[in-house]
């Protein structure tokens, strides 16, 4: 399989703040004399694994682990009860409403921008997709901060807005917006080095076969691309779900009302609800491993296929 | 052939796809954005440096781009031996242990905030056995430095291993024929290959930690002039209603992370024209 040539579209930016999916690559085969002379000696070996290992024990395995022995610090009739009670429950709603509203609106963008930038030529590509990239660069606290500064009482639209009672800022338009915006580049980041290593020859075949545009999308286009795409949902997602700078700043922390999961639980625990704090972020944690799961299997699918 | 800079295409959506994507990138990035940077050129010199220098803002700024940088040099040194191992050498569960290494990105702040807190406050599981040697973590520096390594640690990682892994063993081989020891090989003919990525990594996960808010605002205690972090002061500054100096340090905050984004953008440019070699 083809990969995007070196400093082709993608000479830009963060394309590696966030896991990208592995392109597959050659295997190396190394020949016995060959692996003699780059081994490392025993010592360093068991060394060098034990560094790493009892790092990443330290700084992942013992706070995963962590939430779940706390969540369940009271027992199970405790943990159920802090994720069942009415404000618990409005905070699972209100992040999944929100999930729902800005995943499949960054999907519908990251194929659109996909589209643009790789099947065409135009001026100001390689800027554009500098820009789809920004909002990775900006703090989660500024990215909420932006939109109080358009949307809020003191904003651009504020007086309009009061005027014809309609609330952003405090509200869960707000939160829905300030979340579309930290995961704005997830799915045009996965979708864009894929369909420029793709190119354009099986659309074209198709078009000439008199197949119409929508067609030729459904039919060529999103078969080749959906491991892609699944793999940017996935992520992004992930931190919809998950995102709480940005959201915290446009919240107003209404209980029950515009508080999402990630506020919720740090309601819960700035009021000493230790345990019920870490029963809602268990929630969010198994949300993360399988993350991590889908993850290693769309990986897996993705090298699997070439 | 000469391709004219707009070529025609038989392919049709290119009007519908590229207008899409401008007005949705106009309206939820660039107009937002841009307010931060008008809502400050309409304050007077005087104002903004007034609003980014008194002592509690000069002292966050020095909190978290102290705390960035070593995390950052941290994660640089651990992420090099956590890349090495996991590429190099091959032990039970290195699968699973491959795929944690994204916890940091795929684990919500808030609740990597809270675990690290609990874990390394005094009564925790790690904060107990230091807290009799006197080394206090959990609301304090130390803390703050915690939690921006554990959101930084997969960048230095993620950017080595395919590097790594596209290293030509021929060239160790070399170096090992020639009379080299396997340090020297190491020292000498790897690490300075490596150089670009680690580079790389060090950068991006010291511009993640420089916004991090979730995971830090749990465990550092959040104490003015001592463990406030710059993304806090913003959010205390909005509580107070004043916009006028949130979006001050917001835009001194703004202009740094494009800057390093400009810096990263350099050193990736440098590593592949590295590896083209």
């Amino acid at each position: 399989m083809p990969c995007a040539p070196p400093g082709s579209l993608l000479p830009n930016t963060l394309f590696s703040l966030v896991p990208t999916l592995p392109q597959p690559t050659s295997s190396r085969t190394l020949n016995a004399a060959q692996r003699r002379a780059n081994r490392d000696p025993a010592w360093a070996r068991w060394l060098l694994t034990g560094v790493a290992l009892v790092f990443l024990a330290f700084f992942l395995v013992l706070p995963l682990l962590s939430v779940f022995v706390q969540a369940f610090a009271k027992g199970g009739a405790f943990f159920l009860s802090a994720v069942t009670e009415p404000d618990a429950m409005a905070s699972i709603r209100l992040t999944l409403l929100t999930v729902a509203i800005a995943v499949p609106s960054n999907v519908v963008f990251g194929v659109a921008a996909a589209w643009a930038i790789t099947k065409f030529r135009f001026p100001g590509k390689s800027l554009l997709t500098t820009l789809i990239d920004l909002p990775f660069a900006v703090s989660p606290v500024i990215s909420g901060l932006i939109y109080v500064l358009v949307f809020g009482a003191q904003g651009w639209f504020g007086p309009w807005l009061i005027e014809h009672n309609i609330r952003i800022i405090f509200a869960v338009p707000g939160i829905i917006l300030a979340t579309t915006f930290v995961t704005f580049p997830f799915v045009a980041r996965e979708l864009i080095p894929l369909m420029q290593a793709q190119g354009t020859d099986e659309e074209y075949s198709a078009v000439t076969l008199g197949a119409s545009g929508w067609q030729t999308f459904w039919r060529v286009t999103l078969p080749n691309i959906r491991w892609g795409l699944l793999y940017g949902v996935i992520l992004c997602n992930a931190r919809a779900m998950g995102e709480f700078g940005a959201v915290s700043v446009v919240s107003g922390h209404i209980r029950g009302e515009t508080n999402t999961m990630p506020l919720h639980v740090e309601i819960l625990y700035n009021e000493y609800n230790i345990v019920g704090a870490f029963a809602v972020a268990s929630l969010l944690a198994i949300l993360a491993i399988a993350t991590l799961v889908l993850k290693s299997v769309v990986e897996w699918r993705q090298t699997g296929n070439a | 052939m000469a391709t004219p800079r707009t070529s025609r295409t038989i392919l049709p959506g290119f009007g519908l796809s590229l207008g899409f994507t401008l007005a949705y990138l106009g309206l939820i990035v660039l107009i937002p954005l841009s307010a931060a940077f008008l809502r400050t050129a309409g304050m007077s010199w005087h104002d903004f440096v007034e609003a980014v220098d008194s002592p509690r803002v000069v002292a966050a700024y020095r909190l978290t781009f102290g705390a960035s940088l070593a995390a950052g040099l941290v994660n640089m040194v651990f992420g090099l031996v956590v890349a090495w191992v996991l590429v190099r050498y091959s032990f039970p569960g290195k699968k699973i242990i491959d795929a944690l290494v994204d916890l940091p990105f795929a684990l919500p702040t808030a609740v990597a905030g809270i675990a690290l807190t609990s874990l390394y406050a005094p009564n925790g599981w790690v904060g107990r056995w230091l807290a009799p040697l006197g080394f206090k973590v959990a609301f304090t520096w130390t803390g703050v430095f915690v939690a921006l390594t554990f959101i930084g640690l997969p960048f230095v990682v993620r950017t080595l291993q395919p590097v790594l892994q596209e290293l030509e063993p021929e060239i160790e081989e070399a170096a090992s024929t020639l009379g080299a020891n396997r340090l020297q090989t190491v020292i000498r003919i790897i690490l300075p290959e490596l150089a670009p990525s680690l580079l790389t990594g060090f950068a991006l996960a010291f511009a993640r930690a420089l916004g991090e808010y979730g995971s830090v605002v749990f465990i550092s205690g959040n104490m003015p002039m001592k463990t406030e972090i710059v993304p806090l002061l913003i959010i205390t500054k909005l509580e107070q209603y004043d916009y006028r100096g949130a979006t001050a340090i917001a835009v001194v905050m703004l202009v740094a992370s494009f800057v390093l984004l400009l810096l990263i953008n350099l050193l990736q440019k440098w590593s592949r024209r590295y590896q083209a070699i």
